[in-house]
């Protein structure tokens, strides 16, 4: 009699703290959600002061070819130059990643022409991958993997 | 061109494949001469890198030749013996300039992967996965070396193969070790892990002055030969308490810069060894850091502790607690070679630094899958195979 009290006793209190942790999980607090997301500069540090960036304010040719607005400063601490760009058409940011994932986000463009130019006025160019010359065989983790390839080279902290 | 190619987790060929080509104009195409295994090349046939795809040629430590160059090659030309770093860096971006140059900002081009993994991209590597370029290996008859001037030095005469290869990438890793993680005269320098990058970390500790270096690993005769060819202490971790060795030849303190080589797939012993192995199979730790948690806690207060060993992801029991109240320095990297080579190349030219003992199996490119087999399973005393595609 005494087990079975028990028993029932530690059931209770287990079914207490199964309520206690659904309630609790109904107040856990989620991630704010950026709201100025769609509108949020992207940026990059180039090695080069700003006259070299932009000598008689010309952008670097990567950044003509996007429909883009488009500041910059010096950087501090003598690296080089801060150039930033931002698309001028913004997206919601629920449209935004269904844009992405079909590569067509305005954002991921401007990233990519962000990187090609501090690419080519620090190097002079845009190294290419050796996956152009591929040694590969197709499997099914590596379409799964060509998936997020597909997207590597336009993302990246920017 | 024959490579040797990765194909799945554990398993490798040698293959046929399109021979590389110049596609940028500060490349140059390297006929590989010589071209070693390395203990992070084991990560990769593991399956514990993500981002590698069937038939991507490995390697990443190697010498060659330069063949052909493209038009704005300025530094090297076809007929150069030259070393080249396993890390591939631009040269010009901030992080190269101050030295970083794993951290390069402009030579990998699949920068999406690493960041989203760890907040920030990294520098390109040879045959290391799409995360870090996607570019191909070494174990190769012929290999595409982008950035050829900040990438590849010129071999002194009377240099050898064997002493050369090395200089790519385990001498200027055990160097950084030593270097950034503060070795200075008098120290005590503990070093976990007897392949090739801890000899080489050990080994630069005493040329940095240190008084007393202690190697650590479980392997005899890893072990015998680091004490022959490096002439430092060491310890068998499976015999003996490492921290209580290390307390007892310290008088008390703990070792002043404690230094890993071992990486995420560390093996232990007791309890922990069985905790790490079912968390890493099930997927609830991505990497084994069994090693750095024990410099952590063998390291003096206030010392310094530097991870060399190659780590991917997220580890478990991390003693935080210990690192904070111990007033330690953590610091950890890839290797950033080019700031190294040119002089190491002078200190093995004099004879100073002497890696080729480190070679212990010679072999052509056809038995690339038998010398990762030696090489992964210590068959046979193997410390490093090296493949010569063209003997």
């Amino acid at each position: 009699m005494k087990r079975l009290i028990a028993g029932a006793a530690a059931l209770a209190a287990a079914g207490l703290g199964v309520a206690r942790w659904a309630a609790a999980r109904g107040r856990t607090p989620v991630p704010a959600k950026d709201p100025l997301a769609a509108g949020r500069w992207l940026g990059v540090t180039i090695n080069r002061p700003p006259e070299e960036v932009a000598p008689g304010e010309r952008l670097p040719e990567p950044l003509t070819r996007v429909d883009a607005e488009v500041r910059m400063n010096p950087a501090p601490g003598g690296r080089g130059t801060e150039l930033y760009a931002r698309p001028l058409e913004r997206t919601a940011r629920s449209e935004g990643a269904l844009t992405r994932l079909r590569g067509e986000d305005s954002r991921t463009a401007v990233r990519t022409a962000l990187r090609e130019a501090k690419s080519l006025l620090e190097t002079g160019d845009v190294l290419r991958s050796d996956e152009e010359v591929a040694t590969t065989r197709p499997t099914l983790p590596g379409k799964v993997l060509d998936l997020a390839l597909g997207r590597a080279s336009e993302g990246g902290r920017l | 061109m024959k490579a040797v190619c990765w194909q799945g987790v554990n398993e490798l060929s040698v293959e046929r494949v399109p021979d590389p080509a110049i596609l940028n104009a500060q490349d140059a195409i390297v006929k590989v001469t010589a071209s070693t295994t390395c203990g992070s090349d084991l990560h990769l046939l593991g399956g514990h890198i993500p981002a590698m795809r069937a038939g991507d040629v490995i390697g990443h430590e190697f010498l060659g030749e330069i063949v052909e160059t493209g038009p704005e090659v300025t530094r090297h030309r076809p007929g150069d013996r030259v070393v080249v770093c396993s890390i591939i860096g631009c040269g010009r971006c901030w992080s190269c300039r101050h030295g970083d140059w794993s951290l390069c900002e402009n030579s990998n081009p699949n920068p999406g992967i690493t960041d989203l993994m760890w907040g920030g991209s990294t520098a390109g590597i040879f045959g290391y996965s799409h995360a870090m370029g996607g570019f191909r290996g070494s174990h190769a008859e012929y290999v595409r070396v982008p950035f050829v001037d900040h990438n590849a030095f010129a071999v002194p005469e009377g240099v050898s193969d064997m002493d050369a290869v090395f200089a790519s990438d385990a001498v200027p890793t055990g160097w950084m070790g030593a270097d950034l993680g503060g070795v200075r005269p008098g120290d005590v320098v503990a070093v976990w892990g007897c392949g090739g990058v801890g000899q080489m970390a050990a080994k630069a500790a005493m040329l940095l002055g240190a008084e007393r270096v202690v190697a650590i690993d479980r392997y005899p005769e890893r072990l015998a030969m680091t004490s022959r060819h490096v002439g430092c202490e060491v310890v068998d971790y499976t015999t003996t308490d490492v921290v209580s060795e290390l307390r007892e030849r310290t008088g008390g303190r703990g070792p002043d810069v404690c230094i890993e080589a071992v990486g995420m797939e560390a093996d232990s012993t007791g309890l922990q060894r069985v905790y790490d192995g079912v968390k890493q199979r099930l997927r609830l730790e991505q990497d084994r850091p069994a090693a750095v948690r024990e410099a952590i806690h063998a390291c003096r207060t206030g010392g310094s502790v530097f991870v060399l060993g190659v780590f991917a992801g997220f580890v478990d029991k991390f003693p935080l607690g210990a690192l904070m109240n111990k007033g330690l320095t953590l610091r950890g990297a890839q290797q950033h070679g080019q700031r190294y080579i040119p002089k190491l190349l002078e200190l093995i030219g004099r004879g100073e630094l002497r890696p080729s003992h480190l070679a212990t199996h010679t072999m052509t490119l056809d038995e690339g899958p038998r010398g990762y087999d030696l090489f992964r399973n210590k068959k046979d005393g193997c410390v490093r195979a090296v493949f010569r595609p063209w003997i």
